[in-house]
């Protein structure tokens, strides 16, 4: 019982991930579009702001591993 | 809740001298007490073959030693799938290369037995099966490619060789959690093992047992070559910058020297500013070391080593940069933490431990990013290849296994071709965070 509430809670994580992450795309992408010399920053933020996201959602899943005691 | 993190984060600090590897047979086979762990299905190598040739070789012992095959048609479940996911992304005592499993020293220590120092050919594994030993020595067993060491009394111990029959695991529980137990069978007697040490307090499945493993296992073996590959190329290439003075670089070193002014441009000159040929060093050598694993690891067929996949691999690398990051920050960065500037007493209150916490924060995601990503991707393509075993029902519905084989291995693929994306990806952002982290520590202060 315990590990399927980690598991919905684990979906949780991702779904808020997969958004931030979405979000990021999103606007570097228009970002490129409208500025195409600029490809580089916004390619190297862009990840960077990622990868500060996944961070969030990655600690949510070991919380999530923790609490259904695996 | 709050023990275990502690207890758990404890933990994590304590095993970086250890091969901190998880042992996830011990916490997904649950049910695994009527069949012998190794018959499990498929139970592919690094090569993704169906081994079933190694199961026939278990004699069926008279002794309390039943050996169940899995008959002809037995489901594969996903909970196998799982088991041989976990099996393939964890360390081994032995490096398989296609269908071959090529012995590495083993390096154990028991309290009560002390140092032992051998081949793990000693436990006359076969070549090409699955890594189960057929011989006990000096009380350890190999079981699937893991070292584990009796712990029953009444082992004879007076002979270094015992040939065993077999291994068997029982699910049993241990501390009030269900465990798979592994028990060496010589064909007279039963004898319980227990897995090696794992400082983890219990939460992945490990902790504390009756012994040490400090071998060159298959991850330390991946580093190593990896380490003296990265020592020759970058020799290479430095010689070329001293023999082709002067001229265009050429070849390797023009591969070399792309990436390297990119991590220069790209990662230590924003971030660290004029102070950048101080720190780019240690950002370099975390970029190549990183990106080197990822890569030795992306190759098929060769050990499957997922050194960055371990958690104990990222989070040395993950201490390394914390260490540099708080060793190197300066007092503008130390009193951002502890008393932010221009900001109200009664903020601070929230204020300075989540800055505090946010210092061991840092690393723990740098260590957990890695460590996911890696996993993740070795995993998925040991569940597309698994997927062709569970479609054809264990081998009798042929258009099921030869239609998912086709599916899966042009998925599996594409999956690599994302994976070697990946690999610089991660590389790439291990490096930039910690550059931004170290940024944060050693910048000057601004005056407004």
């Amino acid at each position: 019982m315990v590990g399927s509430i980690a598991a919905i809670g684990m979906g949780l994580a991702v779904i808020g991930a997969g958004m931030g992450i979405g979000k990021i795309g999103d606007s570097a992408m228009q970002a490129i579009a409208r500025q195409p010399e600029a490809v580089g920053d916004i390619r190297s933020n862009m990840i960077l702001m990622a990868a500060l996201i996944e961070g969030a959602a990655l600690i949510a899943i070991v919380m999530a591993f923790l609490v259904a005691g695996v | 809740m709050k023990k275990h993190i502690l207890l758990s984060l404890f933990a994590l600090l304590l095993s970086f001298s250890m091969n901190a590897q998880s042992h996830p047979k011990d916490k997904h086979d649950h049910d695994h007490s009527e069949h012998a762990d190794h018959d499990h299905g498929d139970h592919s190598h690094d090569n993704h073959k169906h081994d079933g040739k190694a199961h026939d070789d278990h004699a069926h012992g008279d002794h309390g030693c039943h050996f169940h095959h899995h008959p002809e048609g037995q489901e594969y479940t996903p909970k196998d799938v799982a088991n041989t996911a976990f099996h393939h992304i964890s360390d081994a005592n032995v490096y398989s290369i296609g269908p071959w499993q090529i012995p590495l020293p083993c390096i154990l220590y028991a309290p009560e037995t002390g140092w032992d120092v051998f081949l793990s050919s000693k436990f006359k594994f076969k070549s090409t099966g699955h890594g189960d030993g057929y011989s006990a020595y000096k009380g350890y067993i190999l079981d699937a490619g893991t070292v584990k060491r009796i712990t029953d009394p009444s082992f004879p111990r007076d002979v270094d060789e015992v040939p065993l029959q077999g291994i068997i695991h029982k699910t049993e529980m241990v501390d009030g959690k269900e465990k798979t137990v592994a028990y060496a069978c010589t064909g007279e007697a039963m004898y319980r093992t227990d897995p090696k040490s794992i400082a983890d307090a219990g939460i992945f499945g490990g902790g504390i047992s009756s012994f040490y493993d400090f071998s060159i296992t298959k991850n330390v073996t991946s580093m190593i070559i990896v380490f003296f590959g990265m020592l020759w190329l970058f020799l290479r290439v430095a010689k070329s910058y001293v023999t082709r003075n002067g001229m265009a670089p050429k070849g390797l070193q023009s591969f070399i020297e792309s990436i390297f002014v990119f991590i220069q441009d790209e990662v230590a000159k924003p971030f660290l500013g004029h102070k950048y040929l101080k720190y780019q060093p240690f950002l370099m050598a975390i970029f190549f070391f990183v990106l080197g694993l990822n890569l030795w690891g992306q190759i098929p067929f060769f050990g499957g080593a997922n050194v960055t996949g371990n958690i104990g691999v990222t989070m040395v690398l993950a201490i390394f940069a914390f260490l540099v990051v708080n060793l190197s920050g300066n007092k503008h960065y130390w009193e951002h933490i502890i008393a932010m500037p221009g900001v109200p007493k009664w903020v601070l209150t929230i204020l300075t431990p989540v800055e505090f916490l946010g210092i061991f924060i840092k690393p723990l995601t740098l260590m957990l990013r890695l460590f996911a990503n890696i996993t993740a991707g070795h995993m998925v393509i040991i569940v597309f290849v698994s997927l062709i075993f569970m479609f054809s029902k264990g081998g009798t519905s042929m258009a099921g296994g030869l239609g998912t084989a086709v599916g899966s291995t042009l998925l599996t693929i594409f999956m690599m071709a994302i994976e070697l994306l990946v690999a610089f990806i991660q590389a790439f952002v291990f490096t930039i965070l910690t550059a931004s982290y170290l940024g944060a520590a050693v910048e000057e202060p601004h005056h407004h």
